[in-house]
């Protein structure tokens, strides 16, 4: 195979950043494959979403290097544009354009990003509300849906721009219960098809089933990575088994 | 009110100069609102100052000051424009501090998840803006906006102490040839509320149509 097989999808190194005097990510080194899926687990404020807004420079950092597909992050313009639509992104909050239809907003990138006509716009759009089981919402505006279906058309909207890798930063925590099943399996799915996916989530069962690594943050730092089975059975580091502990408690 | 039906064909030119100069208005100060409301919230700081130093400016400085010292400013460095067409510049920069203000309003209603999700779909700040926060924040913005262009309708008024014949200047006039200025200044009034009472009830039933589902 070639070398863009071979490489990293993503690679941070050594990436640094604060927010004013909070240093909130310490020499950050981590590097997904291609087809990986990643789950970021950490306590809260540990810089997990930090990592995640990074990747896709909603935030700029201070020191280090981020690539992507072997490409360092452009500055900002057009170039840094057209990297933000090769990366997915799906929010905690969902993000739905609220004054478009769902289909709308799955359609918006596609049409404005990668000038594609609206009619075949429309079809694909379709097709990918169908495939996380939305079709019947299309024409429905973000606020009528439930959570679950508006987290599933924000997953829908990011893969309308074929991203090369999709980040969730915890896509579930703001889920009722009975949801949050609809949402982890449209990514179970995604992640079975071979999306190179990272994944801030407290959930152990997507881990299980997807990850092909845990890694674990503190305080800014990436405290443990290992394989899932590994990491929540025999935690190595005294800090990823105390928060284990936590969140098993309940 | 006799005596304004018997001046009724002035009263229609001033009527005829009253809309145009609301309609002027109403253009320029939408469009010039929403380039100066964009620099308030633009990523350039020196566009953003300047945007600032706009509003500051014209947002609390007197409509008729600003008449006069641009009717005698802009003969002064040898611009030549008629009365009316200095009135419609100056009416549009006026109001459109106040529209720039009601629209940053609206855009500050526009959660920044949503203007984040716009860039990670990969908009440009200008697509963004356009395509997600400019077409929410006008619709949560409808009614305030309307107060803006309604008081507008009514500053009008001020071009009839530049000269322009509007309702208020043929009012003006014929007072001081017929000395009826109680019949004659309720016929300007009633040629604003001609214009302002529809307006008002346009802006209640757009506010109904547009309303965001949240
Ligand atoms: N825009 C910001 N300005 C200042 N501080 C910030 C900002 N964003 C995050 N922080 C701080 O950076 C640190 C890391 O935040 P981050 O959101 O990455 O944590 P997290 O691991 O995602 O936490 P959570 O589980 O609560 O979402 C926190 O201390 C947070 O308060
Ligand atoms: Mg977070």
């Amino acid at each position: 195979m070639s070398d863009s097989a071979a490489r990293p999808l993503v690679q941070m190194e050594s990436v640094n950043k604060s927010f004013g005097d909070l240093h909130v990510l310490h020499d950050i080194d981590l590097s997904v494959d291609r087809g990986e899926v990643v789950v970021v687990i950490g306590p809260s404020g540990s810089g997990k979403s930090t990592v995640c807004r990074c990747i896709n420079r909603l935030e700029p950092i201070d020191s280090g290097r981020i690539l992507v597909d072997g490409a360092p992050l452009p500055e900002e313009g057009k170039a840094l544009a057209r990297h933000r639509a090769d990366v997915g992104m799906v929010f905690q909050s969902f993000n739905l354009f609220a004054h478009k239809t769902i289909l709308q907003n799955v359609t918006l990138g596609p049409i404005k990003v990668r000038r594609v006509p609206r009619a075949e716009a429309e079809s694909r759009g379709r097709i990918l509300l169908d495939r996380v089981g939305i079709a019947d919402k299309a024409d429905r505006y973000p606020a009528e849906l439930s959570g679950g279906q508006q987290q599933r058309a924000a997953i829908a909207r990011a893969l309308a721009m074929d991203p090369k890798v999709m980040l969730f930063d915890e896509p579930t925590s703001a889920l009722d219960p009975e949801m949050i099943k609809e949402v982890l399996d449209v990514m179970v799915e995604l992640a079975s098809e071979g999306m190179t996916m990272v994944v801030v989530t407290h959930e152990m069962g997507f881990a299980r089933s997807a990850a092909q690594r845990v890694v674990f943050m503190d305080g800014g730092r990436i405290v443990e990575v290992a394989p899932p089975d590994r990491f929540f059975g025999q935690p190595e580091t005294e800090r990823a088994k105390d928060f284990l502990s936590k969140i098993l408690a309940h | 009110m006799g005596v304004v039906l018997d001046n009724l064909d002035r009263y229609a030119d001033a009527f005829w100069v009253t809309v145009q100069l609301t309609a002027l208005g109403f253009l320029g100060s939408l469009v010039l609102g929403t380039i100066v409301a964009t620099m308030r919230v633009s990523p350039v700081a020196p566009l953003r100052a300047a945007g600032l130093v706009y509003v500051e400016t014209f947002r609390n400085t007197p409509l008729l000051v600003l008449a006069v010292l641009f009717v005698f400013g802009l003969t002064k460095v040898g611009i030549r424009f008629s009365l009316f067409t200095t009135f419609v510049i100056v009416i549009s920069i006026y109001t459109g501090a106040f529209v720039a203000e009601t629209l940053r309003a609206g855009m500050n209603t526009v959660g920044r998840g949503q203007v984040e999700a716009a860039r990670s779909i990969g908009l440009t700040f200008g697509q963004s803006l356009r395509e997600v926060v400019l077409p929410q924040a006008f619709r949560t913005v409808v009614q305030p906006l309307g107060n803006v262009w309604i008081a507008m309708t009514k500053n009008t008024s001020i071009a009839a102490a530049v000269s322009v014949v509007d309702l208020t200047a043929v009012a003006g006039r014929l007072t001081t040839d017929l000395a009826r200025p109680l019949p004659l200044f309720a016929g300007a009034a009633i040629g604003y509320l001609i214009l302002t009472l529809p307006m008002g009830a346009l802006v209640g039933a757009l506010e109904r149509r547009v309303a965001i589902v949240r």
